[in-house]
């Protein structure tokens, strides 16, 4: 599956994301709603079939829209850069 | 005073108070109302829970959820209102879930009448619901009765996690005795299984759904475990002048004071004649009539019944053909005269 | 680095009770917003440290192993039924935090009554009402939120409101109603609303815990598989095609007027039990009565069997009721059996009292030692069934015929008429009672003017009835 274009992130980076990719089932939503489009499916498949969403690694804010975007419990973890990271 | 008088329906609910019952959900009907009326009226005044529901399934899913939530409760209602009440006694013998359930037959089907049937028999004893389940059902023949099976009632109810149900009539229901109470107040047993306030019951679920078809087995082997325990433990019934009977009468409820003032009559008249009471429907006493059809002494039973003959079939069951066994019947609410029923005894010796 | 946002404790670690090997994922579809409307709630509790005392209530749809997730307290209920479960559960914890969790057709269809009534009645509870206009869980069939139009494999040619109905707006049917404090239609369709979602769970389910009524947020939420659309089109058409039937907003919040107040358990009475329901307490109740004998009645008229008939109104049952009571008193065996239902209200009335020294069998008096007749109808009809030599009491201020039998005794008494002159007309079954028990022997007068508390409810009445009891018996000896 392609990844969406890459685009130069509007804002500074503040967080990271960790995504557990065999509990995510690729709805897609979470890369939707994400405001700073870090998020893209992976070419891989997971255990049960699906692309599952990736962080691309750079730009997210830890706004943790996508962790209440996301329908699964513990798909998504956000953290949040402090001071040192 | 030793003694109060009392109307069974009224009985009921002063037993239930006294066996630690807190809880009531019910709907009115004819003529099993006065026990909601009688909860109303106590309920409250015992810290405890009256509530009419919308409707019998309401009803039902309230006492669910109650007796899920650990509480002694109960509802009650006749033929039509049982009939709603079926989906949520199904639940609650698949969820391993107590209650108490009145059923104050009236006459049917359909609207049917308001007089004493015992009709509903299939109904409650053989099922109802959808599933294998089975309920404890216990049949008061007087006021006094529908105290004392009613505290026995919640007891099994407990012992068991199941449903236990009081199957009367009308009659029973309506007329007054006198009844004599214990002393003793019980009090509801600790629960661990139920859901409620604590990190127990934090961890308790209560749910009848078994998705996966051995693990649904499994589950059913162990309700059917408990039933056979209970077709050990729990049978009861009575026994009157059946020593040297040649004709066995059988009877519930309402029906079996008819055959004990008919088998005096009869007695008196040289006829050696006796009468055997289930108490439980279910478990249904096959044991004693299995030993009164082995009897050389005993040449034929006669049930009679105010249906189209329910028991009957399970009288048939257990005396499996050693015997004939014969029916008397009325339907549409009539009670049977002890002289109707012994011409009909006499046609039959 | 810390963490900002993971998975609630609300929710267990693993999923335990989850059958086969994925106990780490929950069932729901791709894009399911079930999963976000179970997070929201998930989270909720465990923020407000509220998992020990929450009951979560799954409902019969696909969310029927909701319990499989939320580690607190679970209920599986039947379909449509979880409002009166819930109801169930409050009343007997009412300190417990219950969470409502219901699917359009369990809601909206099959359990319609059960929702109506429990906010009706304003349970302090929390609903949570999915609505995605289809029946998830058994493949897609027409809920009754299904859009006008809508194929479903129940509406294979799009739902039609001549033969299907309009879609139901769960939202507007609740705010019809007195008793529910919050109201909400949120939406799942983008991150805003989701915002938004989130916080009416939240307000929901605190609202409860501050003890302040019924809540109902119904949220509109994507079933892409049901609805044959990828999630992202799915939320798509939540906002194109269901928001314009459900309107988005809130419908009411009277929390912020309402005082909050601590939950508090139930408080069941086990001491003094018998007094409080009108039994005689263990200490006050004095010996069994001992067996009394009837060798002073008349032998025809011993053990009788007694019927009572009249019009409704005059009495009948209480006379009959007398006459048990005064025979539990002496030390009889009594039974009481009315006619009952429709016959009560208005038109005849009868009852059938047995007094006996022996275990009464039948409580049905059919041959009949005693009849007591207030009317000419009640002659009529149960004269026939008394037995030869039995007695006949007819109040003959109303009846105007005479029984028609030879074998049998009559007793012509005017007890409404010596009722009336005692001024109370009311008490002329009691003055009949009298005539009874002085032809009869019965009893005695004192015995019966004792028991009279047994069985007339107003106090203040019982010195009329008294009069009455001794004027009927006064009246039976004059006569003879």
């Amino acid at each position: 599956m392609a990844t969406q274009a890459a685009k130069k992130p509007a804002r500074k980076t503040r967080g990271f994301i960790k995504i557990r990719e065999e509990e995510c089932k690729g709805c897609g939503c979470c890369i939707e709603d994400c405001p700073q489009k870090v998020l893209e499916f992976s070419p891989n498949l997971n255990r049960m079939g699906y692309h599952p969403c990736v962080y691309k690694g750079d730009g997210c804010i830890a706004c943790g829209i996508c962790f209440y975007a996301c329908p699964e419990p513990g798909a998504i973890t956000v953290y949040q850069l402090e001071e040192g990271d | 005073m030793a003694k109060v008088l009392l109307k069974g329906n009224d009985a009921v609910v002063r037993g239930a108070i006294l066996a630690g019952c807190r809880v009531y959900f019910g709907y009115p009907i004819t003529p099993a109302s006065e026990i909601a009326e009688t909860a109303a009226k106590y309920m409250p005044l015992v810290g405890g829970t009256f509530l009419q529901a919308e409707s019998e399934i309401a009803a039902i899913n309230m006492v669910y959820g109650a007796s899920g939530a650990g509480a002694r409760v109960m509802t009650a209602s006749s033929g039509p209102g049982i009939s709603l009440k079926m989906e949520g006694i199904s639940y609650m013998a698949g969820a391993q879930l107590p209650c108490v359930v009145v059923s104050v037959m009236r006459g049917g089907p359909g609207l049917g009448n308001i007089a004493p049937e015992q009709a509903d028999y299939h109904q409650v004893v053989w099922g109802g619901g959808h599933g294998n389940y089975k309920n404890i059902v216990l049949a008061p023949n007087s006021v006094q009765e529908m105290s004392d099976l009613t505290m026995l009632a919640f007891e099994l109810a407990d012992r068991y996690r199941n449903p236990v149900f009081i199957l009367t009539d009308g009659a029973t229901g309506q007329m007054m005795e006198p009844v004599e109470f214990p002393d003793a107040v019980v009090r509801p047993p600790e629960k661990d299984w139920a859901v409620g306030v604590g990190p127990g019951p934090r961890e308790n679920l209560i749910s009848s759904i078994f998705l996966d078809g051995d693990e649904l087995e499994a589950h059913n082997k162990i309700l059917q475990a408990k039933y056979d325990k209970m077709e050990a433990e729990e049978v009861r019934f009575e026994e009157f002048q059946l020593d040297d009977a040649e004709l066995v009468t059988v009877g519930f409820g309402i029906v079996a004071r008819v055959l004990r003032s008919a088998v005096l009559q009869l007695r008196s008249e040289g006829l050696k004649v006796g009468l055997l009471r289930p108490i439980t429907l279910w478990p249904f006493p096959n044991e004693k009539l299995e030993e009164l059809a082995e009897r050389d002494s005993v040449r034929r039973f006669v049930t009679v019944e105010m249906s189209h003959g329910q028991m009957v079939k399970d009288v048939k069951l257990a005396v499996l053909g050693r015997k004939p066994v014969e029916l008397y019947r009325r339907m549409g609410g009539n009670i049977p005269t002890v002289n109707e029923v012994i011409e009909e005894i006499k046609r039959l010796a | 680095m810390k963490v900002k946002f993971q998975k609630t404790k609300g929710f267990y670690d693993v999923y335990e009770r989850k059958p086969g090997v994925n106990k780490d994922i929950i069932h729901y579809c791709p894009g399911c917003g079930h999963g976000n409307a179970h997070k929201f709630i998930a989270e909720t509790i465990a923020d407000l440290g509220i998992q020990d005392r929450t009951v979560f209530v799954s409902p019969v749809g696909c969310s029927v192993f909701a319990y499989y997730y939320f580690d607190m307290g679970n209920v599986q209920a039947a379909h449509g039924r979880a409002p009166a479960v819930a109801t169930g559960i409050k009343r007997t914890h009412p300190d417990s935090v219950v969470i409502v969790y219901q699917g359009d057709g369990d809601l909206a269809a099959i359990g319609t009554a059960e929702i109506v009534h429990a906010a009706n009645r304003g349970e302090n509870m929390t609903v949570i009402f999915i609505n995605n206009a289809i029946y998830g869980m058994t493949g897609g069939q027409m809920a009754p939120t299904t859009l006008v139009g809508q194929r479903t494999t129940t509406t294979p040619y799009g739902r039609k409101p001549e033969n299907e109905g309009f879609p139901v707006r769960v939202a507007e049917l609740i705010d019809a109603i007195q008793a529910p404090i919050y109201i909400e239609r949120v939406s799942l369709h983008d991150s805003k609303h989701v915002t938004k979602a989130r916080r009416a769970v939240r307000k929901a389910i605190t609202y409860q815990l501050e003890g302040k009524g019924f809540s109902l947020v119904e949220i509109l939420s994507a079933c892409p598989t049901g609805w044959g659309l990828l999630p992202v089109e799915a939320r798509k058409w939540i906002h194109e095609a269901m928001e314009p039937n459900f309107p988005l907003g809130l419908k009411r919040d009277e929390g912020p007027n309402i005082e909050a107040r601590e939950l508090q358990p139930c408080n069941h009475v086990f001491e003094g039990v018998h007094g409080l329901i009108d039994l005689p307490a263990p200490e006050e109740r004095g010996a069994a009565t001992m067996q009394a004998t009837m060798e002073h009645v008349e032998e025809a008229w011993r053990n009788p069997a007694i019927k009572v008939a009249g019009f409704g109104g005059q009495g009948v049952l209480l006379l009959g009721l007398g006459l048990a009571n005064t025979g539990m008193q002496v030390g009889h065996h009594v039974s009481w059996l009315p006619s009952y239902g429709p016959e009560m209200r208005g038109g005849t009335a009868n009852c059938g009292v047995h007094i006996s020294t022996d275990l009464i069998g039948s409580p049905v008096v059919a041959d009949t030692d005693i009849l007591v007749a207030f009317n000419r109808p009640s002659l009529e009809k149960f004269e026939a069934a008394v037995r030869p030599g039995g007695v006949v009491f007819c109040d003959t201020s109303l009846v105007d015929v005479k029984p028609t039998r030879d074998d049998i005794v009559v007793v012509g008494v005017p007890a409404t008429k010596l009722a009336d002159e005692l001024g109370n007309t009311k008490a002329a079954n009691m003055v009949m009672f009298g005539a009874i028990i002085g032809r009869t022997k019965l009893f005695t007068v004192d015995e019966v003017c004792a028991s009279l508390d047994g069985f007339i409810k107003k106090k203040k009445l019982i010195p009329v009835n008294e009069q009455a009891v001794k004027r009927g018996a006064e009246y039976v000896l004059e006569m003879s």
